[in-house]
């Protein structure tokens, strides 16, 4: 909903927030549900009543529990049956520096009694986090502490020890140094958020005295907004691909009029210097695994002439995919889109023409689209919309666009091949299936969250859930990495079953798009019978839920010559096949490095 | 600002605030005669009405209001 989007009307979605909750839930859109805790330091009130918002918009049916006024401290460290019962998703702690409780107080103090206070400060923060992830193993959204408005003793109270601005710069150095060592704990920045929104109109004690907010209504939204963000992200509903128009975006003038000598780009005019900013942002997000696109009404060779300009800072490698024609954007990011077996909705389009992007939002309304009005506007935005959420950087996220690369490599060897099995044969490759390895579990969570299209059962899990069923002797849990001559795909199937008596029940089935066709399927199916037999299974059991993405699998368990047991309205079905006398189907792939035996 | 001017754009705060378009406002409604009038709803009452009409309230006049009509008039010597 536009509404909902950066930047936002903050009195405008207060005023309206049921308004717009009601239209948003009679959508009809289907969302993940989600059980989040809020625990206070001040009134919660609307921050949960727009996390909802956000939250709906972007597909998750949030359930909440709020603590009791600023009992942040007390259902953390002592728990509440409430809250146990309640069995949260994630949590969200909204502290400010209103409940810092250990300011200095006078510039007779020593640097070490100082040192003493922050030390005890943060270990009462400490201590909600450790009992929560003792309690709970799910992620925990923690805010830092925004500066305060009033400085009683002036620059002073920045720098010095007895300065409270400086007491609280130090103790979110503290908070960041916890975040970077603990994996599933997130900073939400309000001290960057209240520093863009201007400490003037973040601060309202009005609004505290009277209502307990710790900061001006008004901003509540924006607050709302971040946490959202971080939620969203971790999961999985990050975007995955820029798609860029050329002229004027990426830089000045139009190539096909003013030649490459012509355009504006590099050190030599002010115009010029800003689009090399820009395209510098830009590429920074291909090391955070982001895809970068172009989609541009040029003739590809000019198209390409613009980005070989010498003081071009991206380059036609750059990119994952270049439409450069005079078809209908929405068409050609819809191409790309199927090309890399992404959906529109991973897609995030810039263009400074607002023609092109009204086109864009009105046939693909699941495409983020930002109007580029100026570059440091699209900047901003870019990193306020939160499409691009950082919660994780996986071994993978460094790799993706060599990986996306080289796909585009084997689809053209793919034509020069005399059958399908041939071509499959050429890529010499080779699949690693193992267990849920330490090393793995962040990016197997992360598949869990993201995949929608190969993906049987959708279930979604934590990196504690995927832990806990690699400990339990009940299930086999397998995890498949395949590499081939053109380069590495890391992790990109996971397979769970629960094994009852002689009975295996598939949990859970996903594969990364970007392997499809290449028989990897196959060479998980024949892992996982070779485990069941070891245990004796004979007989293992597939179940396919239906969703709005995932009708690529329906007949998966079919292809591998399951029986249907059951079909019912929703598409729903239930699969089994006897394995006595199962033959391994890969014929493809070496496993393992290994021959594998059962055949 | 007279009562005339005032009585609709407040009507249409308060259907927008509680979700309800057949909400209708008089000076004796108070916080009883509408559902989801809490305190939590009278900040964004408040809040909303401050925006719509360019005014703001004193501490002492948002924990005092005891009824729409003394909203009103407070309206109508300061708003916009």
């Amino acid at each position: 909903m536009k509404e909902l989007c950066f930047p936002l009307d903050g009195k405008y979605i207060l005023r309206r927030r049921r308004g717009i909750r009601r239209e948003l839930l009679a959508d009809g859109s289907a969302r993940i549900k989600k059980r989040i805790a809020v625990l206070g330091g001040s009134t919660t009130s609307d921050v949960i009543s727009m996390l909802e918002l956000f939250l709906l918009d972007a597909g998750i049916e949030p359930e909440f529990y709020e603590s009791e006024y600023n009992k942040f401290y007390e259902d953390a460290v002592f728990g509440a049956p409430e809250l146990d019962s309640f069995r949260p998703d994630i949590i969200y702690i909204h502290t400010t520096s209103r409940n810092l409780t250990l300011l200095p107080e006078s510039p007779a103090e020593t640097p070490e009694q100082i040192q003493q206070r922050l030390d005890d400060q943060f270990a009462v923060f400490r201590e909600v986090w450790v009992k929560l992830m003792q309690r709970f193993q799910c992620p925990i959204i923690q805010n830092n502490f925004e500066l305060p408005l009033c400085r009683r003793t002036g620059n002073y109270d920045g720098w010095g020890y007895a300065g409270h601005a400086a007491f609280i710069s130090r103790l979110n150095v503290m908070l960041s140094d916890y975040a970077r060592h603990n994996n599933g704990f997130y900073i939400n920045d309000i001290n960057y958020l209240s520093a863009a929104c201007g400490l003037e109109k973040w601060h309202d004690p009005e609004a505290w005295f009277l209502y307990k907010y710790a900061m001006r209504t008004e901003v509540i939204p924006d607050l709302a907004f971040s946490v959202a963000s971080i939620v969203k992200s971790v999961f999985g509903k990050n975007k995955k691909v820029i798609d860029l128009d050329l002229d004027n975006t990426l830089w000045g003038g139009v190539i096909g009029d003013d030649g490459q000598e012509g355009i504006e780009i590099g050190p030599e005019t002010a115009v010029g210097q800003s689009f090399s900013e820009f395209q510098s942002y830009i590429k920074g997000y291909r090391s955070f695994g982001v895809l970068l696109a172009v989609c541009s009404k040029n003739d590809e060779e000019n198209a390409l002439l613009g980005l070989a300009h010498p003081s071009s800072v991206l380059k036609k490698e750059d990119f994952v995919s270049i439409k450069a024609n005079w078809d209908p954007k929405d068409r050609n990011i819809a191409e790309s889109a199927a090309e890399l077996n992404l959906l529109p909705d991973s897609f995030v389009f810039i263009d400074d023409n607002p023609a092109e992007c009204a086109i864009v939002s009105a046939q693909l309304p699941q495409v983020q689209t930002i109007e580029l009005t100026s570059v440091g506007e699209a900047m901003y935005r870019l990193g306020r919309s939160g499409f691009f959420e950082v919660t994780s950087v996986s071994e993978d996220d460094l790799r993706r666009s060599e990986m996306y690369a080289a796909n585009a490599k084997r689809a053209a060897q793919q034509r020069s091949f005399a059958s399908y099995t041939d071509y499959l044969l050429s890529l010499e490759m080779r699949a690693e299936i193992c267990g849920f390895e330490p090393v793995y579990v962040q990016r197997i969570a992360q598949l869990t969250n993201k995949s929608n299209q190969f993906n049987l059962t959708t279930k979604r899990c934590t990196e504690a859930d995927i832990r806990s069923f690699e400990d339990d002797p009940g299930r086999i849990c397998l995890c498949g990495s395949l590499t081939d001559k053109f380069g590495e795909n890391g992790i990109v199937s996971v397979v769970i079953a629960r094994c009852e008596g002689e009975t295996a029940h598939i949990e859970l089935w996903l594969m990364s798009c970007r392997v499809l066709k290449r028989d990897m399927e196959l060479a998980m199916l024949d892992e996982l019978v070779r485990q069941c037999r070891e245990r004796d299974v004979r007989r293992i059991v597939g179940y396919y839920f239906r969703t709005a993405k995932n009708r690529m699998v329906s007949e998966l368990y079919g292809s591998f010559g399951f029986t249907q047991d059951k079909l019912d309205d929703s598409g729903d079905s239930v699969w089994s096949l006897d394995i006595t006398d199962y033959k391994n189907k890969n014929k493809v792939i070496s496993v393992n490095e290994k021959e594998n035996k059962n055949g | 600002m007279d009562k005339q001017d005032v009585l609709p754009r407040l009507t249409q705060v308060f259907r927008d605030v509680f979700g309800d378009d057949s909400i209708i406002i008089s000076d004796a409604t108070t916080s009883a005669d509408i559902e989801d009038w809490d305190s939590i709803e009278h900040i964004n009452l408040i809040g909303a009405v401050e925006d719509e009409f360019s005014v703001s309230f004193k501490m002492r006049e948002v924990s005092g209001m005891k009824n729409v009509g003394e909203m009103i008039a407070l309206i109508c010597e300061r708003g916009k």
